[in-house]
């Protein structure tokens, strides 16, 4: 199981008739078991990527392979729930085969306990995420898709739900990608660092972290952290591949 | 507790209306009550009244029915809109009285004839109501289920159903009170039985107490079915709200 991404380009149309380009150019590819980090600036051009991903939007230039048939698991930036149905019945939508103990169980990570019961439009933004989660994770996704998970958080709770996140994806085979600006957030959940540039959106750098991400100790978090800082200040936009 | 009183208030202000204009133009509603009672002893009264109503679910359903798949097409498909409007426009603004007649001649003065104008008459506004519900459903919502890669009628329960749910409620109420208002002209016009020959009876003879009795039973079931009917309905709707407007 292999996604292979490689897309040439990206442009829309904008209300007006002007051409905007969106991604110039991104090629990677993923293996089974393997968490990939899109970390870029706000409006470069990462959500456009992700719909071309998950095949919503088959208007680009390029490729995408997917595993065939895959089950996609997809944490939108907003939580997408349907706010007329409960939050278990949200999750069992999206997730008719999942049984009662693994509901019990992710919802029992995720905090969500309490919650099985209650609409969408009761809950905070961070329970809400949750609930999002909660059903990327039931479908036992072989692509997990990740938007922003962490955004608009404040920072002891982005720092509960990021390690809600690693527990999640520990012992499960399958490709993950996740979109974020936060560098600290890629380091600690990524195994793959992808840097993109401002848009129009290329890959500047594509860096590996060869420490399983459960044996990553601070200090090499902070090193990591600190080396990929250096590569988004210091680059110039010449693609620097590693 | 407040319906009992403005209800209070109507009887209060229609036996005044009637000490001052006198029996021949309004009678009071204990002879109204009377003629009531008299038209359901005889049995009259139930058959017209469960005439119309028939006539009015008939109508109601399939008009519903055909006006939700037409407008939830028109709202998806761009060629269905572009092909169906003209045709919408000129059945919203054409008179239900042309209807019917037209109805009546072509096929005769049949029940038929009478269910099917009454359903015409009420479909555009339906067609019109859903087609704006299916504009306004969510894409992001959409996306959601093409990811997770719904099974068909699961998405059409859980994703397009309730968002359509609120429209369709509207296109209920409006076209019920439609329906209630032309059934009695396709009765007063072609038909043997119902509230509307009744009231065309009772407009030929002046008789002004069978004439109100018989719109007043026909207020209040339309009044019961509101209440115990369309109104739940709503409620249970939009029971996800948090605070239903």
């Amino acid at each position: 199981m292999r996604l292979e991404v490689d897309i040439t380009s990206k442009t829309f149309m904008s209300a007006a008739g002007e051409q905007h380009d969106v991604i110039a150019g991104a090629a990677f590819s993923l293996n089974a078991g393997e968490a990939g980090v899109l970390v870029g600036p706000s409006g470069c051009g990462k959500s456009t990527m992700l719909r071309i991903i998950s095949g919503l939007d088959h208007d680009f230039q390029g490729r995408v392979s997917r595993p065939a048939g895959a089950r996609i698991g997809f944490v939108f930036q907003e939580p997408r729930l349907l706010p007329w149905r409960s939050v278990e019945e949200n999750v069992h939508i999206a997730a008719p085969a999942a049984d009662e103990a693994k509901l019990a169980a992710l919802f029992e990570i995720l905090e969500l306990k309490a919650h099985r019961n209650h609409f969408p439009g009761e809950l905070s933004l961070g329970l809400a995420r949750r609930v999002a989660l909660a059903r990327a994770f039931a479908v036992e996704p072989e692509l997990l898709i990740l938007d922003e998970p962490l955004a608009s958080l404040d920072v002891a709770l982005a720092g509960r739900l990021r390690d809600e996140i690693a527990v999640l994806m520990q012992g499960r085979s399958m490709i993950a990608l996740l979109v974020t600006h936060d560098v600290d957030d890629a380091v600690r959940l990524g195994d793959r660092v992808l840097l993109l540039s401002p848009r129009p959106a290329r890959i500047l750098a594509d860096l590996p972290i060869r420490t399983p991400r459960s044996a990553r100790g601070e200090a090499e978090i902070a090193a990591i952290r600190a080396d990929i800082m250096r590569r988004i200040n210091g680059c110039s936009g010449q693609p620097d591949a590693t | 507790m407040a319906r009992l009183l403005s209800f209070v208030v109507f009887l209060a202000i229609w036996w005044i209306a009637a000490l001052f204009a006198g029996d021949a133009k309004l009678p009071p509603p204990d002879a109204v009550l009377a003629v009531m009672i008299a038209e359901a002893r005889s049995g009259d009264l139930f058959l017209h009244l469960g005439a119309t109503l028939a006539r009015v679910t008939l109508a109601f359903t399939l008009a519903m029915a055909l006006g939700t798949a037409i407008g939830y097409m028109m709202g998806r498909v761009r060629l269905a809109d572009r092909l169906g409007d003209p045709w919408l426009i000129l059945l919203l603004n054409l008179p239900a009285l042309v209807v019917i007649v037209l109805a009546y001649i072509w096929a005769g003065l049949t029940e038929v004839a009478a269910i099917a104008a009454i359903a015409i008459n009420k479909l555009p506004t339906a067609v019109v109501t859903l087609r704006e519900g299916a504009r306004a459903l969510d894409a992001a919502l959409d996306e959601m289920a093409s990811v997770f890669a719904l099974p068909r009628w699961s998405r059409f329960r859980h994703v397009v159903l309730p968002q359509l749910s609120p429209y369709v409620a509207a296109a209920a109420r409006s076209g019920l009170s439609l329906v209630w208002k032309i059934v009695l002209v396709a009765e007063l016009l072609g038909r043997p039985n119902g509230v509307g020959f009744e009231i065309g009876v009772a407009f030929q003879l002046f008789d002004i107490p069978l004439l109100l009795a018989y719109s007043l039973s026909f207020a209040a079931i339309v009044l019961l079915i509101e209440t115990l009917l369309v109104q739940p309905f709503e409620a249970r709707a939009s029971r996800w709200r948090p605070r239903a407007a």
